[in-house]
């Protein structure tokens, strides 16, 4: 007060004015102290400074409709809470002496919500130490005696890093939340997450529980380390460290103390939540989570209504997060070029995930996690329901289903006696859009999101001036957002403001007055009071009397159908089928068909495919229930076969930290929604082998697949195929193109080369001799598999001096190297390879795209194939893979190589060198029905593919191509009417924006291009 | 230092003996013509489009003298080669390649196509051109017998030339210098900032737009230099852009998106410039406009993916067919310098889907000179013209039967050996497979 007399402006305020404004700086520092004064119990350890001020904090809530859970509405009930907790909810609870009650009479009362993934009072994880022209890091930067991967912090405990943040906690609290699982969402495997209230309260008083769950991701997160670098790379550590860790528990000596593996196998005992990015990581989590006996609870990336059948067959409880994609602007058209038919679907589709899942009955819950502002999370849970998901699943998925997984449903999650005093109240049902949330109650603290509205003083009032006249005023509109109209002949609107108790109203006296009469005052049950000013400015004193409740309709509560969208595609790109298609019978009949066998190449006949194998070689078959495709004129070949691809894969298609990464695997990484899929089907393609890039010396575990358009990952896998590896030699792998920062990872020369390979297979032999309680190592697991000719590699390879060092190498461990892949000084060795029994992947005409192909030669295919290696033309680029016919018939141009013996080196030869050449890559009776009908001789440019028949369904057709363009245009057309009416309506939008497909060539290190060919 | 040194000689020498090992070195360009050559009954594929059937070509000191079925009589002194069952065809032109400047694409010491700097009108690729280079004769050998060098990097990288491709020196191989300067247009392509679903950047497009006008201002301040012929200091960059505005130079503007396309029309029109587009991926989706303003085409590499994943799968491959429907000027191009070799089957893949099969040929012929400015002398088999001719066994587009025989340069012979052949020769003897 002193201080306030001090300054010379102060003085010349009115005395009375003077004590309003000192009485509005103790109010001030009254709200901030409020923060602190809290109804949970005191803590008995801390010292009090002042007069102790307990409080048990009863209260009762009554005549509210009490929802205690998704299933149990209450109506004009009671809520009893003490000390933090629930003593009582149902309508006849005896209010306790001490209670302070709470009229709640139309109101709703519901359980806080619970948000299974936030990181709420935990400050973000922080890159650090590494720049991007630093050097290579092989091992962890974490000090201490943790282990090896800098990206493994299962060490790393929420609880000990949790600090209650009110203003994070605050948006939380006002969307309806009162509990979350907080993590640092950091590394891939996270450490543990805690149980923690949105309460203001001490930290020691928020954690309800320390140790709530384990988590963990793909996400190297803020790791500085090298390793993993790709997302295969990610799999195989979590792999490895499930291993690691039970090895762990036997003490090994040679490990000592391992805190970050102790973490992880005490953390097991917890719920493991998994955050997947989209609908194929959800499916490799779990595929992990199989492999290991763990169930994790999985947060979704969005797009996983695309795959619902897979997503049930998990078995997982999800998270689903509800930030839906944002409408983008299509107003310009040459930008929306650049918008893919996938996004759009995307954006319409996404909202209707959570239906899907309870139309599926997958069990769910919801997040806000990922949103951008916490503010959209009613609004979103609104739009999830208006596609499809019940408002009793989404409460239950906000509140029983979280707690219940979190083993805390003792706690939180409904309204029951013994519970938290965690609860909503709200003007109406919680997700109806006219509700309004008053307030949010967490461990009985209240805190008030909206407090307008909480007295209704709707109803039709007569209003008296002293001196003056009597007029009939109505409220209507809505209990927080009351109108105001005097009723007259013409009803005329006035203005009423509510602030609590006071209220300030005008009314006008005639239409278009300008003037009117104010008033302003204070509402007290049924009667109002106060002072105002008539129409001339005199003085009046005024009164207003409740007579009858308002006329005015309750609006029915309008339920709008479902939105109609459009289909599903599989797989979820422009080309994907609306329905996945059955396999038929089908005949070929009168065409050219190039058997790949010793029958050559049959004029005018018949092929009959049944069940999706090659049943018939002849003339005039008969076709019985078969679909008879006309041939004539047409030529048939077995399906191309492409040795070297690096299509349908996510992530990365190099784990190019280490120079031995043979425990990562392509089969682990496959996108089957990649649009190159179709793209080859319409060259001809009919199976790619996906392999690992050529950045190190051992690198991953590749993959055959079919081009089964539409079929999850699993299904594109060829079953029962002789596993196979990628190695590579020569200048990738001794980084000589890599810049000059990547000087040090050994080897930087073809020397060092032969000895990581003599040093691995070493490894592996001496691994293999080992006894019992062996630590389990998957990379050499993979090189014992090599040792036993049970694994085969597929290596790439240019000089010839590195391509007889190799296979030195292998002989003196006595393996055979199945395959040198690009081998483009093949030619050189030719005779040497023959006699080691190695094959060949070539390129057609490649050269000069580095030194190492400087002696590279169009006629080395035809040179290693007359000598007698097994030699196969290859693509190793989305692109070339196309028309490998064509590359083929190159053959023809550089080293006269026949018709026949040219095809076999996209058919036959490729299934030779990839063990498959007794079910692929001819045209022979038992054989799958894999099969190409080209409108001209196959080798020549003007051939077409007009049918590419996998297993014996037709994966592409060229007369069906030209139906889905026009399904295409048609859907797009659509989609952007929708998105442009969505703009109108004022929906904010987003740029239209290109986004890259994902290829990669092997020697990509990070992304791939839409065009350019790689080195 | 001096061991340092020693090394690096040793390496060298080394480096020497490896080249020296192959008799590539040998092939040397051929005399010119002394005799007249008349090659007789040959399918004659004009390059226009038209198709002659026994056909006769005499040619003497370089250039065609009679095409057709009614060639006067050879002399005595003619060389006269039957061709039956063979074809004839105008050596193919390859419109935009970086050949003679990079000899290994990830070797920096063998690359001399990207110059420092933003606006490089002086800088000229024909310096450059590696005659000798090992990537030439492996061209020649399928029928490639003039490219254009272009350089890149920055917005106006320099000027490039047509080349012949039997020369002692880049001298002796400039066909026409300095035919057109090249802009390299910014990327309208709108890029979302933070992956899927991210808004797209705006700064870039605001960047590229800044680009674009900092080189319409640099045009219009050359422009206006030249209006003056005094100068105090002397402009280089200025004077190298004189051609260009009096029409003797085009410029070639690589762009491939329909914004870039419309903003080159647009440049054309203010600078009264002769333009060719060199890209156009989306040329199809502006066809009738870039035939209104009547820009031509080199259209990049038929043998591309699609530029969006709706996109129809044969898009690329019928890009070019949409082109000559809409009455575009068009040829084809591909990517690179050793890549160059397979221009002829990329037109094969045009005619594939949607053109004709001379049409095509008249893509990587006839269209192509005359889009360089080079269709007064060569481009087609039409007396007048320099005598650049391939001969294949077969359909020159289409591997399987695609074999050249013999090529004539300004009608010298020219030696089809190279490298690669000699290294396949090499080889057939050590496994006696000749």
């Amino acid at each position: 007060m002193k201080r306030a007399f001090e300054k010379p402006a102060m003085a010349l305020l009115s005395r009375c004015l003077t004590h309003a404004l000192n009485r509005y700086r103790s109010q001030v520092v009254l709200l901030a102290l409020l923060g602190c004064g809290t109804y949970a119990s005191a803590q008995e350890t801390f010292p009090v400074n002042g007069i102790a001020d307990p409080r048990e904090g009863c209260f009762a809530f009554t005549h509210a409709t009490i929802v205690k859970d998704a299933q149990t509405t209450l109506q004009n009930a009671t809520l009893v809470i003490r000390d933090g907790k629930i003593i009582a909810a149902d309508p006849g609870a005896v209010i306790p002496k001490d209670a302070v009650v709470l009229d709640c009479k139309g109101k709703y009362i519901y359980p806080s919500f619970v948000d299974i993934f936030s990181s709420y009072g935990l400050s973000e994880a922080k890159r650090g130490g590494s720049s991007w022209n630093a050097p290579p890091q092989f091992l962890s930067n974490t000090k201490g005696a943790y282990g090896w991967n800098q990206a493994i912090r299962s060490e790393v405990n929420a609880v000990d890093l949790f600090t209650g943040d009110d203003n994070k906690a605050a948006p939380l609290r006002e969307a309806g939340f009162g509990t979350v699982l907080t993590q640092q969402p950091d590394g891939i495997a996270r450490g543990t997450a805690a149980l923690v209230t949105l309460a203001t309260v001490k930290e020691n008083k928020a954690i309800l529980r320390e140790k709530a769950a384990a988590v963990y991701s793909f996400d190297k997160g803020t790791s500085t380390q090298n390793y993993p670098n790709s997302l295969m790379g990610c799999i195989a550590l979590l792999r490895q460290t499930y291993l690691d860790a039970q090895w762990y528990k036997s003490q090994p000596a040679k490990e000592g103390v391992n805190l970050s593996l102790q973490a992880w196998n005490a953390n097991q005992q917890l719920p493991q939540v998994f955050e997947a990015a989209d609908k194929w990581d959800v499916l490799r989590a779990d595929k992990i989570g199989d492999e290991f006996g763990v169930q994790y609870i999985i947060k979704a990336g969005g797009n996983e209504y695309q795959r619902i059948p897979e997503m049930a067959a998990t078995k997982a409880t999800f998270i689903l997060p509800l930030n839906f994609p944002g409408a983008i602007d299509m107003e310009d058209p040459a930008d929306a070029r650049f918008v893919s038919l996938a996004d759009m679907k995307h954006w319409e589709m996404a909202p209707a995930e959570a239906g899907a899942f309870e139309k599926a009955n997958i069990p769910f819950c919801l997040t806000a996690a990922d949103l951008k502002d916490v503010k959209q999370f009613m609004a979103n849970v609104r739009r999830a329901i208006a596609y499809g998901l019940s408002e009793q699943k989404a409460l239950e998925a906000l509140t029983k289903t979280p707690a219940t997984i979190l083993k805390a449903y003792d706690k939180v999650g409904s309204l029951e006696a013994g519970k938290l005093a965690n609860f909503l109240i709200a003007s109406g049902p919680i997700f109806s859009d006219k509700t309004v949330l008053y307030q949010n109650w967490i461990q009985g603290n209240r805190y008030i999101i909206k407090s307008d509205g909480w007295n209704d003083i709707r109803g039709i009032y007569t209003v008296t001036l002293t001196p003056g006249n009597s007029y009939s005023v109505e409220v209507r509109g809505t209990a927080s957002a009351p109108l105001l109209s005097v009723l007259q002949k013409d009803t005329l609107p006035g203005r009423i403001d509510v602030n609590g108790k006071l209220v300030s109203i005008s009314l006008p006296l005639a239409k278009n007055s300008k003037s009117s009469i104010r008033l302003s005052g204070i509402i007290s049950g049924n009667s109002w009071a106060g002072t105002g000013a008539d129409t001339s400015g005199n003085l009046v004193k005024w009164s207003a009397v409740f007579v009858s409740n308002t006329t005015e309709k309750a609006e029915p509560i309008k339920k709008e159908p479902a939105p109609v969208m459009g289909a599903l595609l599989y797989p979820f790109n422009g080309y994907g089928w609306e329905k996945l298609p059955k396999q038929e019978d089908l005949l070929i009949k009168n065409a050219t068909v190039w058997t790949n066998e010793k029958e050559g190449k049959l004029e005018n006949t018949d092929v009959l495919l049944r069940n999706g194998k090659i049943a018939q070689i002849g003339k005039n078959l008969s076709a019985g229930n078969a679909r008879v495709i006309d041939g004539t004129g047409k030529h048939l070949s077995a399906g191309i076969i492409d040795e070297h691809s690096h299509i349908a894969i996510s992530k990365g298609v190099n784990e190019s930290s280490q120079s031995v990464t043979a425990e990562v695997r392509i089969a682990d990484v496959l996108n089957p929604d990649d649009v190159n899929i179709y793209r080859q089907l319409s060259g001809g393609v009919t199976a790619s082998h996906l392999l690992h890039g050529s950045a190190n010396a051992i690198g991953g575990q590749s993959q055959l697949i079919k081009l089964r358009r539409g079929q999850n990952a699993e299904d594109l896998k060829v079953a029962n195929w002789d596993p196979f590896i990628k190695f590579a030699l020569g200048e990738n792998v001794k980084q000589s193109n890599w810049g000059e920062r990547n000087t040090v990872r050994f080897p930087q020369t073809r020397m060092g080369v032969e000895q990581i390979y003599t040093d691995a297979f070493t490894r592996a032999r001496d691994y293999e001799k080992q006894g019992p309680g062996k630590r389990r190592d998957l990379e050499l697991d993979a090189l014992v598999e090599i040792l036993h000719q049970q694994r085969f590699i597929t290596c790439h390879s240019y000089v010839q001096s590195e391509i007889n060092m190799l296979m030195h190498v292998a002989d003196s461990f006595h393996f055979r190297v199945n395959t040198f892949t690009h081998i483009l000084e093949g030619y050189k060795v030719a005779d040497k390879m023959k006699a080691h029994g190695a094959g060949a992947g070539t390129f057609a005409d490649w050269w000069a795209y580095k030194m190492e192909v400087q002696d590279a030669i169009p006629y080395n295919a035809a040179i290693m194939h007359k000598v007698g290696v097994v030699t196969a033309i290859n693509s190793d680029d989305a692109e070339m893979a196309r028309r490998l016919n064509q590359e083929a018939a190159k053959t023809i141009r550089y080293g006269g190589v026949s018709e026949e013996e040219a095809l076999k080196m996209v058919t036959i030869n490729p299934a030779k060198l990839l063990h498959v050449d007794n079910r692929m890559g001819s045209i022979k009776v038992g054989k799958d029905a894999d099969v190409v009908l080209w409108s001209d001789n196959p080798l020549s440019i003007y051939a077409k593919a007009e049918k590419t028949i996998v297993d014996g369904i037709v994966e592409f057709d060229r007369d069906n191509d030209l139906l889905l363009r026009k399904r295409i245009a048609a859907e797009r057309n659509r989609l952007t009417q929708l998105l442009l009416s969505e703009k109108k309506k004022g929906t904010p939008t987003q740029k239209a924006a290109f986004v890259a497909d994902e290829m990669y060539h092997c020697e990509d290190l990070q992304g791939g291009h839409q065009q350019a060919i790689g080195y | 230092m001096q061991t340092a040194m020693k090394r690096h000689l040793i390496l060298l020498g080394l480096a020497i003996g490896v080249h020296t090992a192959y008799a590539q070195e040998t092939i040397s360009p051929a005399l010119p013509q002394d005799k007249p050559v008349f090659l007789t009954n040959a399918t004659i594929h004009v390059g226009n489009g038209e198709v002659i059937n026994n056909g006769t070509i005499a040619f003497s000191k370089g250039k065609i003298t009679a095409v057709g079925n009614s060639v006067p009589a050879a002399g005595s002194d003619a060389t006269i080669l039957d061709l039956k069952g063979q074809h004839v065809y105008p050596g193919i032109i390859a419109p935009e390649s970086k050949l003679g400047l990079v000899e290994f694409e990830s070797v920096r010491a063998t690359i001399d196509a990207r110059e420092v700097g933003e606006v490089n009108p002086s800088v000229r690729s024909i310096i450059a051109y590696n005659a000798d280079s090992k990537v030439i004769n492996t061209l020649r050998s399928n029928g490639i017998l003039l490219a254009q060098v272009t350089p890149e990097g920055g917005l106006i990288s320099g000027t490039s030339s047509v080349v012949q491709l039997d020369a002692w020196n880049w001298e002796d191989a400039a066909y026409k210098t300095d035919n057109a300067l090249h802009f390299y247009m910014p990327s309208l392509l709108p890029v979302a900032s933070s992956g899927r679903g991210g808004a797209s950047s705006t700064d870039r497009l605001k960047v590229a737009m800044d680009q674009v006008e900092q080189v319409r201002t640099f045009f219009r301040e050359a422009h206006a230099y030249q209006q003056e012929s005094k100068h105090a200091a002397t402009n280089l960059k200025f004077e190298a852009m004189r051609k260009l505005f009096t029409r003797e130079q085009k410029l070639f503007i690589h762009c491939d998106l329909v914004k870039e396309m419309l903003i080159a029309i647009d440049f054309a029109k203010e600078f009264n410039l002769d333009i060719a587009i060199v890209g156009g991926s989306d040329a199809w989706l502006i066809a009738d406009i870039l035939k209104q303003n009547n820009v031509p085409v080199i259209l990049t590499q038929p043998h591309s993916l699609p530029v969006m994943q709706d996109d129809d799968v044969d898009q690329p491959y019928k890009t070019a067919a949409q082109l000559q429907k809409a009455g575009v000027l068009f040829c084809l191009s591909n990517d690179g310098f050793w890549q160059q070799r397979n221009l002829g089957y990329e037109a094969g893949t045009t005619a594939t889907y949607g053109l004709s099969k001379e049409e095509a040929l008249t893509a990587v012929t006839l269209n192509a000179a005359k889009i360089l400015g080079i269709d007064k002398t060569t481009g087609s088999l039409e007396a007048g013209k320099d005598a650049n001719i391939a001969i294949s066994a077969g359909d020159i587009m289409d591997m399987k039967s695609s074999v050249i025989n013999k090529a004539f340069i300004q009608g010298r012979e020219i030696n089809l050996d190279n490298k690669q052949k000699q290294l396949y020769e090499k080889y057939e003897k050590k496994y006696g497979l000749k």
